[in-house]
């Protein structure tokens, strides 16, 4: 081996790499032909107006939804590349449950809204097999103050707290088992101005000090400028550019884009 | 549990034990379905009863498909053979099959029951048919039924678990104290009925055939002699059975479990055990042997 080769290693495979990804609902278009790819600790927004199969594209990603055609391949941690829509339910459910995390725009989707907040971020550990309670209550608790969550509020249900803090919350359930790859669907969405602010900061920071990779589907550009390192633009079920953030938001080259663009900075 | 012999009509003009000989032959295929995979919950078509749901019409159901012309049906409720429900069955299964009853747990060969395991271990040959309300465990945290389906197929318990976590965040402890829920031969989680926990342990090896059956959600699962049950807890909050200071007013056990009774209109308590056959059979036992403290002082 030459000393160069030891100096420069190879880039990192990509975590996920779609290709030729189409869903539609009956004639109606969800999404079609989508390639990109993740490579890990890569943080991809995804933007457009509403309809234009944002969330579809998610959840074909993310195993709830049965694309119908094209491949996602994901680097399993024991296994190497493999074409998700290969694996039985099973090896899928597991998957989503442990090496990937899932942040629902509505926290009623993604949290037990009469489980402690402890309890709900202990699931993930115990369905991976803890089962020491004083442990589980730990590594919750580290975990209520990395999204900024009074311990006082440990045994508390999140059907008592607000929209903000569940969010936090949820965010914390799924982190806790280290996920390389998290999606989030409008994280933001819903949430006072300030209160966003707030939750971007950290997820900001969570994203950065994890190296956890994530896909993030927003319609609100100031989400993507802050955390996503590459953007996508969709249109009517297509990707209509795609580049670095920055470049994609300042110098947009698609009329579409270059009109979202606008019509932001007007705001 | 001998099937072959009941083709006969009784005089009352009923088919022995009261199902088809179709409908019995479908519930022993959901029987043996069901210990193949042990706690695995069997659908079966299940029959209308002349009971209402809450009586037991699944634990009627199972017993009326295993029961034959020689065996010695025990019924009880509550670990007593007296109560109406325990009486109700009893009478029911002597009318239709014409079966003996005992009160014996030594002597049966059925025991049908609601809420314990007798005192008295059970031997092969032995078959214990549960009645169950509710027979799925993940019900609580869980109320879709294709979800809960997915999460035994694919043993995924730990939501089962976060509800343990739950208990001993809000109490300090498992608070659980009856159906609590057990993991069946290292793979699925099941219910045992309102059993307290105290009876747990007694599910795990024992030499008896376990039945459940549950009327209303149609439902049949069971546990193999021999077989494994573990019930669910935490390292460091590890699962622990009723204890109780005293012993029982009547017969001395400590080992039994006790009922609190109220003994006059003062107020007055005293703690007896739950189970009436073992309980009676103790004092009887007490009242027939040599005084053990007098033999001593004799020798
Ligand atoms: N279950 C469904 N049945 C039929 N059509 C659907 C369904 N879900 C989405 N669609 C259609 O697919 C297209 C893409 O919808 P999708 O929800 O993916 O858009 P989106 O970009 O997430 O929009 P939004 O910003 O409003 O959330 C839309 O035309 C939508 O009407
Ligand atoms: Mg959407
Ligand atoms: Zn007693």
């Amino acid at each position: 081996m030459t000393a160069s080769a030891l100096r420069k290693p190879a880039p990192k495979p990509p975590l996920l790499e779609v290709s030729g990804l189409s869903k539609s609902y009956g004639t109606q278009v969800g999404c079609r032909d989508i390639s990109f790819a993740v490579r890990p600790g890569e943080v991809l927004g995804i933007v457009g107006e509403s309809g234009s199969g944002k969330s579809t594209l998610l959840a074909c990603l993310s195993g709830r939804l049965q694309p119908d055609t094209g491949s996602i391949s994901y680097d399993m941690k024991d296994r190497g590349p493999v074409d998700i829509l290969t694996l039985c339910e099973p090896e899928r459910r597991r998957l989503a449950r442990t090496d990937w995390g899932i942040v629902h725009q509505n926290p009623r989707d993604g949290l037990r809204l009469d489980v402690s907040a402890g309890g709900n971020i202990g699931e993930r550990p115990m369905a991976l097999g803890a089962r020491h309670y004083g442990n589980i209550r730990t590594e919750a608790q580290d975990w209520l103050q990395k999204v900024e969550i009074d311990l006082a509020r440990t045994d508390d249900r999140p059907r008592t707290f607000s929209g903000g803090m569940q969010q936090r919350l949820q965010i914390a359930r799924n982190l806790v088992t280290r996920p390389r790859l998290v999606f989030m669907d409008e994280p933001t969405g819903g949430l006072d101005v300030s209160v966003q602010a707030r939750l971007l900061d950290l997820l900001r920071g969570l994203v950065r000090e994890l190296g956890v990779a994530a896909i993030i589907v927003t319609h609100d550009l100031a989400v993507v400028r802050l955390l996503a390192d590459r953007l996508m633009v969709m249109q009517r079920g297509r990707v209509i550019e795609e580049g670095l953030t920055d470049q994609v938001l300042d110098d947009p080259h698609h009329p579409y884009t270059q009109l979202l663009v606008s019509s932001v900075l007007q705001v | 549990m001998s099937a072959g012999t009941t083709m006969n009509h009784s005089d009352n003009g009923y088919n022995f034990a009261y199902l088809d000989e179709q409908t019995k032959r479908m519930i022993r295929r959901s029987l043996l379905k069901a210990l193949s995979i042990p706690g695995y919950q069997v659908p079966f078509g299940g029959r209308e009863m002349p009971l209402a749901y809450g009586w037991g019409t699944g634990g009627i159901q199972v017993t009326a498909a295993v029961i034959g012309p020689d065996d010695w049906l025990k019924v009880i409720d509550q670990g007593a053979d007296d109560t109406t429900n325990a009486v109700s069955i009893r009478r029911f299964f002597q009318t239709v099959a014409d079966v003996a009853v005992t009160e014996s747990t030594e002597v049966a060969t059925i025991i049908q029951t609601r809420h314990r395991i007798p005192e008295t271990p059970l031997k092969e040959g032995q078959v214990l048919v549960y009645q169950v309300p509710q027979p799925e465990p993940l019900q609580k945290i869980e109320p879709r039924e294709t979800e809960t389906r997915k999460m035994h197929a694919y043993a995924e318990y730990g939501a089962m678990q976060v509800t343990l976590y739950e208990d001993v965040a809000h109490f300090g402890r498992i608070a659980k104290t009856y159906d609590y829920p057990a993991i069946v031969n290292g793979r699925h989680l099941m219910s045992p009925s309102p059993i307290p926990k105290f009876d747990n342990p007694k599910m795990e090896n024992n030499p008896a055939i376990q039945l459940f059956g549950a009327g209303r959600e149609k439902r049949i699962y069971a546990v193999p002699p021999y077989t494994s049950v573990r019930s669910l807890d935490f390292d460091d909050h590890p699962f622990e059975v009723q204890t109780w200071k005293g012993s029982c007013a009547l017969c001395g056990s400590t080992t039994s479990y006790l009922d609190e009774m109220i003994t006059d209109d003062r107020g007055s308590r005293m703690f007896v055990c739950s189970d009436t056959d073992f309980c009676n059979t103790r004092q009887a036992e007490a009242a027939s042997a040599p005084d053990d403290k007098a033999a001593g002082e004799d020798a």
